[in-house]
């Protein structure tokens, strides 16, 4: 992080490809993460986008707020649409049927449409290794429908399908591990990232992009309407969430880890959770399990930087 | 004409078409009895024959939808499926349609699970009956051949901009050797000019495709598909003229077998037709006058000629290769119905279903089926319709 001065901001293009007057909520940390990696991606970018929030504010007929070449087509298939078109135009360039040129292919899609549905489409795209970037903007729910629980929901929080109860604290799973699986698939380049951070952020889009073969993204993107939180925190809450070691920002480049932010110490989950509605009711004693796995995962993964 | 005529496996034909055809990508996941088409189309690429991505998708859903992606940036684009793989698909053959995105697939006929069936019936299709797509039947390899090339052109004129699917019976087609007339590849190309997307997705001329639709243009949106769907008849009939100019087989909507002064007429698609041709050789010897329809195009649905071909007749009966459970009948036969309802002369019609899951009908079996059919007409059935040759 401390090769990004002071003057850094004064380099960022201030064209907005994702135009603003879109329709997405106050505080809304997703609108921000893909407005961040427009700005990273530039021009030369055709972006695919899974059915979604992102997809839902931003092309109501007869309106659109993408600058850039966008196609949506449904939820589930977005690795599969995005491998027809770079297989398409490299084999075109190749016949000479269009102009040869740098194209960045790249998936938009939520935590649903990523780690559940979308998983079976991506995990081939990955092994066959097309040259494309994939971003998750990760919501931790399928906040488009209203908040029902997703594999990336985290444990404890409370959502439609998976409400806290007399008999429930609400998800009883942990939250699925998206980065891990697409590093699992040997892709060149593999990344966390959060608009809380915004030029490492827009760093890792832009490295995701330029690396050749698969590169994937896992962008946390905090929710106020679906995490029950205020809108003006969204940032605030999405550093304490890599303060906290919650959502730890690193990247994987050719299987080597290597933490963005390397912590000293962990601050207590605590200070996450209390200011999100969805942890209202979790008592202390779920709040320490809750710390306790964000210890040993923490670790885990520093034992792979090591 | 310096066509050759080989003996070849139809799916191997199928293959030969897309790759006369030129096709940038293919992606197709494995499916009995599709696979011989992809297999071969795999091979003409890896032995440098064909010069195109082929991607092997991990399933049906992503073959059809690499294809979208492809077809969107203005790739000519063709896959090949069948039952199961039919029906995985089915929610995207819906988004290629009405993104108006001329993708080309031949679709191997299969019954559909459970109890598992790898062999021949219309019950996939029509499944996806009301998906959009243009789809043609074929009767033969030949047909087979001939259609596929017809499909990119019909596909990707500017008018029409619409998937096509062509579809030929699983094993009974698939798998049999036919002599089949190959084009040399510059009488192909004379036929099928290079394709070019109107508007395809590239970052120099940014577009949005596949926006959502509020209810107050949705409604427009699926209009205008209707009566692109519809316009595209008269591109197919000119297509199928040219086609016949140039390699002497032409093709319209809807056969006629010994049609003339026929009082009885049969209806069938597909390589049945060929086998119910025989049937109705040896009735006619008989002295029967009894005829054959053929219906090639099924959507769009030949209104016009399926009325024109049926008038004179009496009786008119329809064999459904597929179920539609405790409905009218076969969709073919509901469809053929309710097409000639209004029709102030007009035959009367009797369904049938038969040949599910592989079965065959014998030109015997074609026999009783019109001799039953002439005998319903007279004294009625208890049933809508009858199933053919089921043991009770």
């Amino acid at each position: 992080m401390e090769k990004y001065a002071v003057f850094v901001p004064k380099l960022v293009t201030k064209r907005e490809n994702f135009a603003p007057g879109h329709r997405a909520c106050l505080g809304c940390g997703e609108a921000l993460a893909v407005r961040l990696a427009c700005k990273a991606l530039g021009q030369n970018v055709i972006i695919v986008s899974a059915t979604g929030c992102m997809e839902v504010v931003s092309t109501p007929l007869p309106y659109t707020s993408w600058r850039v070449a966008w196609i949506h087509t449904l939820f589930e298939n977005t690795g599969a649409v995005a491998s027809g078109i770079e297989a398409g135009l490299k084999v075109m360039m190749r016949k000479g049927e269009c102009p040869a040129k740098e194209v960045n292919v790249v998936v938009m899609a939520g935590d649903g449409g990523t780690s559940d549905i979308g998983l079976q489409a991506l995990s081939g795209a990955l092994e066959r290794g097309h040259d494309f970037l994939y971003i998750c903007l990760d919501n931790e729910a399928y906040m488009n429908t209203g908040i029902q629980r997703s594999s990336a929901t985290p444990f404890g929080a409370s959502t439609t399908t998976a409400p806290a109860g007399k008999m429930s604290i609400g998800q009883v799973t942990w939250k699925k591990n998206m980065p891990a699986i697409t590093a699992a698939h040997d892709i060149p380049y593999v990344a966390t990232a959060c608009p809380s951070y915004p030029f490492d952020l827009m760093a890792k889009v832009a490295r995701g992009a330029a690396v050749h073969g698969p590169a994937y993204v896992h962008i946390l993107s905090v929710c106020p309407t679906g995490w029950r939180s205020a809108p003006d925190l969204t940032i605030r809450i999405g550093r304490l969430a890599v303060e906290t070691g919650m959502f730890p920002l690193y990247e994987v480049e050719d299987g080597k880890y290597k933490l963005s932010i390397d912590l000293p110490w962990l601050r207590p989950v605590q200070d996450y959770l209390k200011l999100q509605g969805r942890f209202r009711h979790l008592s202390e004693e779920t709040i320490k399990k809750i710390q306790n796995r964000v210890n040993k995962e923490y670790a885990k993964l520093k034992e792979k930087v090591a | 004409m310096r066509a050759q005529r080989v003996g070849i496996e139809v799916s191997r034909a199928i293959a030969i078409a897309a790759k006369l055809a030129n096709v940038d990508v293919v992606s197709a996941y494995p499916i009995t009895p599709q696979t011989h088409i992809v297999e071969d189309i795999a091979e003409l690429v890896a032995n440098g024959e064909l010069d195109a991505a082929y991607i092997p998708v991990e399933s049906e859903h992503s073959a059809m939808s690499a294809c979208l992606g492809a077809s969107a940036v203005g790739a000519r684009t063709f896959t090949a499926t069948a039952g199961q793989g039919l029906e995985l698909m089915h929610e995207v053959l819906y988004i290629a349609s009405s993104m108006r995105l001329p993708i080309v697939m031949a679709v191997a006929n299969r019954a559909l699970s459970a109890p598992l069936s790898i062999w021949g019936d219309h019950s996939d299709v029509m499944a996806a009956r009301d998906t959009g797509w243009i789809q043609i039947f074929a009767a033969n390899g030949q047909e087979t051949f001939d259609s596929v090339l017809c499909a990119f052109r019909i596909a990707e004129d500017q008018r029409v901009l619409l998937p096509v699917m062509v579809n030929l019976d699983g094993f009974h087609l698939t798998h049999m050797i036919e002599p089949i007339c190959i084009p040399e590849q510059s009488e192909v190309d004379k036929f099928l000019p290079p394709y070019q997307y109107p508007l395809p997705l590239d970052p120099d001329k940014p577009i949005t495709m596949g926006a959502f639709a509020p209810p107050y243009i949705y409604t427009e949106t699926k209009k205008a598909q209707q009566v692109n769907l519809t316009a595209a008849k008269e591109v197919i009939l000119q297509c199928w003229r040219e086609f016949g100019d140039l390699f002497g087989r032409y093709y319209s909507p809807v056969e006629g077998y010994h049609c003339e002064k026929a009082k009885v007429l049969l209806l069938v698609m597909g390589s049945f037709s060929e086998t119910a041709m025989s049937a109705i050789d040896t009735l006619r010897g008989e002295g029967k006058e009894v005829g054959l329809i053929k219906l090639r195009l099924w959507r769009p649905f030949p209104f016009d000629e399926i009325r024109r071909a049926v008038r004179d007749a009496e009786v008119l009966i329809v064999l459904d290769r597929a179920l539609s459970f405790g409905g009218p009948g076969g969709p073919v036969c509901s469809e053929i119905r309710s097409a000639l309802y209004n029709e102030d002369k007009k035959p009367k019609v009797i369904g049938f279903v038969g040949g599910l899951g592989g079965r065959d009908i014998s030109p015997g079996g074609f026999k009783e089926i019109i001799n039953r059919g002439i005998e319903i007409s007279q004294t009625g059935s208890e049933q809508e319709f009858e199933m053919f040759g089921v043991r009770e």
